[in-house]
């Protein structure tokens, strides 16, 4: 699990280029201006694809080297030399990060060519494809990283694509402050981000993988605590988990591709990253590790819950993107058998968030602009192939068996069961009703869309003429539905996928859970098929009123987020306005009322001298004699 | 004795006339009328001493006191041409 890196070989050493091509791309893409208008989306399309090549050709070189030479580093140039502090810019290929590498150039590049027929009408499509170009630039620095330093700059390259382009249509105010919140919360938990690299140099003197890896053998328990603490606060800011998972919701007011790209499949899945990453770190840290799992269960449960109860389109999935990515940290946090199944279910969800937020997408154009469900229904017949897209997703998020999610949330699930004391029960519990809360959700979601009876017109002024998208969008929705429906099982096939993660993860072992496999598989599918039998009474038996109904307290707040934004509001951004105003009151009455009030003290000594020059010369002759007295008398006073 | 407090009262009567009249003309008599008295002082202690230094100042007090009478007289008129007055309180215009 520690092991050191070799140079890299062959088409590894190219790898600079898959961050350097989109970089480049987003440049041009500009500065060109308004003449790239017509060409800018396909240089953007060309240079993910760009991308993917590279990641493809150092991927099959990997795989053709034994597994002892799969982590290989490639050092471009010294970065930061200087004192104690040596920062190469080096690029790491190990199987974790070729991973990511195939899943963001290929996820990413599906969805450059979606959003060419998903902006179409947007004046801004070109700038629109050299900030996604950016945004993959950033991703891909980050996974391939070769120090927490390089990847806090790929880490912080998200944050600000994601902040360009969730405020992207930043005309519309409320999508500009969405943007805004996103940035500041990504800021809260960077702070971690940089405490971590602090202590890290503090304590080793190194921030490379390698360097860190070495030394935290031999390091105190306290220092890795907190490291992984700071770590986690880290993952919890990019991966919106508990408490700092409000943000996530209103990123959806960017442009749908954004929403798949961004927020489904790569850049929330950043915090994963780093917490499997740092797995040597969280192996001497068992409390940091245990509260990763809580965190992630948490969220997972948090998810759900809100997922249950929105009714805009676009919120479910990403209430559901949150409590699945709350799986991946609970796994991280299981240490290394949970570890390589975080990112197996990482890889199969990238595909099936990304295939089912590229439908939305699809049912969005097709419905105005929509997102409401209790305004749709019915819509299968007119988008047959958005329907069958996104139902292959949905059947691979809920754990429909042989389906890609069957395979990755089984073995988390089981994971979960795998411990000692109250963490299995606890953990187990709640994998498995929230495998069943997703069911319910999920299925809420896709018989509101496109089942029961439509519950739009097609006449008056609120007109609406369903129809399919163009190629161009329904193609990449195709491609992500095979990947829903076939990955989990090539990955799974002879434990392929985490043999390959065995360098970085560690090798699994095989523990029992506390309830047999098979028992956990059964109770999974029982859980998930009520869950899918009660949506179906609820929303395709029952009809769906057009407004949301009076509910009880409890649906309330999960159809507000469970109140976090207010929780947010009145426990940190409250007194951090009082304070600020505290200190604001002190400047301008403490320290500028002494200035003042000095000045002014001079100012009237200096106007009350001022009113005896008065320009008539029998006054200064008057002073000056009385002057003269003064002196007089003064010099007798001494003289006696 | 009653030499220097002679000289006291004068210079008295020639401060209060520089202080209180408004006339530039009585005003510089006032000046002529402290600087005899200064004089007289002078020469007072000048002969109380034994010392003729005194007596010397004096009389360099009074080459200066011609001086002064020629230019201040000079001042007055020309003030008194342009603005047909002799007040020294008129003339405050260098104030600001």
């Amino acid at each position: 699990m520690t092991t050191n890196a070799i140079a890299a070989t062959g088409n590894v050493e190219l790898i600079w280029l898959a961050v350097a091509i989109p970089l480049v791309s987003a440049g041009i893409l500009l500065l060109a201006g308004k003449g790239a208008n017509r060409w800018g989306h396909w240089l953007g399309i060309l240079a993910s694809l760009g991308s993917l090549v590279i990641g493809v050709m150092a991927a099959l070189d990997l795989l053709g080297q034994d597994s002892s030479n799969r982590i290989q580093e490639h050092i471009l140039y010294e970065w930061i030399p200087g004192g104690d502090l040596d920062v190469a810019l080096g690029f790491r290929v190990d199987p974790l990060s070729i991973t990511f590498v195939l899943l963001v150039t290929f996820v990413g590049t599906l969805i450059h060519i979606y959003s060419v027929a998903y902006m179409e009408k947007d004046r801004d499509r070109r700038r629109f494809f050299a900030y996604l170009n950016l945004f993959v630039a950033s991703m891909l620095l980050l996974v391939l990283g070769n120090s927490y330093l390089v990847l806090f700059v790929g880490w912080e390259g998200v944050g600000l694509a994601s902040y360009l382009l969730i405020g992207f249509w930043n005309q519309v105010p409320e999508y500009a402050t969405a943007g805004k919140k996103a940035f500041v919360m990504n800021r809260v938990g960077d702070m971690g981000m940089l405490l971590a690299m602090m202590t890290m140099f503090a304590s080793f003197g190194t921030v490379s993988f390698d360097g860190v890896a070495g030394a935290a053998g031999g390091a105190s328990e306290g220092v890795l605590t907190a490291i992984g603490i700071f770590l986690l606060v880290a993952a919890c800011g990019k991966s919106a988990q508990f408490p700092l998972q409000a943000w996530l919701g209103d990123a959806m007011a960017g442009p749908t591709p954004v929403s798949a790209l961004i927020h489904a499949a790569t850049m929330v899945t950043a915090g994963v990253y780093l917490m499997v990453r740092s797995g040597f770190i969280f192996e001497g840290a068992p409390t940091a590790q245990l509260l990763v799992a809580i965190i992630g269960t948490i969220t997972l449960i948090f998810g759900a819950i809100v997922g249950s109860a929105k009714d805009d389109m676009k919120k479910v999935l990403a209430a559901s993107t949150m409590s699945q990515i709350g799986y991946m940290m609970l796994a991280a946090g299981l240490g290394p058998i949970g570890a390589a199944f975080a990112i197996f279910h990482l890889v199969t969800h990238g595909f099936f968030k990304a295939g089912m937020f590229l439908g939305a997408g699809s049912v969005m154009h097709a419905m105005n602009d929509e997102v409401d469900m209790r305004g749709f229904g019915g819509l299968w017949k007119h988008m047959k192939v958005t329907w069958v897209t996104f139902g292959l997703g949905y059947l691979a998020i809920i754990g429909f068996p042989f389906l890609s999610g069957f395979y990755s949330k089984d073995y988390i699930i089981e994971a979960a069961f795998v411990g000692e004391g109250w963490q299995p029960w606890v953990f187990g519990t709640a994998t498995l009703l929230v495998a069943g809360l997703t069911a319910f959700y999920m299925s809420r979601l896709f018989f509101m869309v496109f089942h029961g009876k439509p519950r739009w017109s097609s006449e008056g002024p609120n007109a609406k003429h369903p129809h399919e998208s163009p190629a161009l969008m329904t193609i990449p929705m195709i491609i992500l539905a095979i990947g829903s429906v076939g990955l989990g099982w090539f990955l799974d096939a002879g434990d392929r996928f985490v043999t390959f993660l065995e360098p970085v993860t560690g090798a699994v072992e095989h523990l029992e859970p506390v309830i047999p496999v098979p028992v956990i598989i059964g109770l999974t599918l029982t859980l998930v098929a009520i869950g899918v039998a009660v949506a179906y009474v609820m929303y395709v038996r029952n009809d769906v009123p057009a407004k949301a109904p009076a509910a009880n307290v409890l649906v309330n707040a999960a159809r507000n987020d469970l109140h976090q934004d207010a929780i947010n509001e009145n426990l940190f951004m409250r007194p951090g306005q009082w304070l600020t105003r505290g200190v604001d009151g002190t400047d301008r009455g403490l320290i500028d009322g002494l200035v003042m009030a000095v000045a002014r003290s001079f100012g009237s000594v200096g106007r009350s001298i001022g009113k005896i020059q008065n320009g008539y010369a029998r006054s200064y002759a008057g002073v000056m004699t009385l002057g003269i007295v003064v002196v007089v008398i003064l010099a007798l006073a001494a003289r006696i | 004795m009653n030499y220097a407090v002679l000289a006291f009262i004068l210079f008295a009567i020639g401060a209060v006339a520089v202080l209180t009249r408004r006339n530039a003309i009585i005003a510089l008599m006032g000046v002529e009328l402290m600087l005899n008295s200064c004089n007289l002082a002078l020469v007072t202690f000048a002969r109380m001493h034994g010392d003729i230094t005194g007596q010397t100042v004096a009389f360099f007090v009074m080459v200066v006191a011609a001086a002064e009478v020629v230019i201040g007289l000079g001042i007055i008129v020309s003030i008194f041409r342009t603005r047909r007055s002799a007040s020294v309180d008129a003339p405050n215009l260098l104030k600001n």
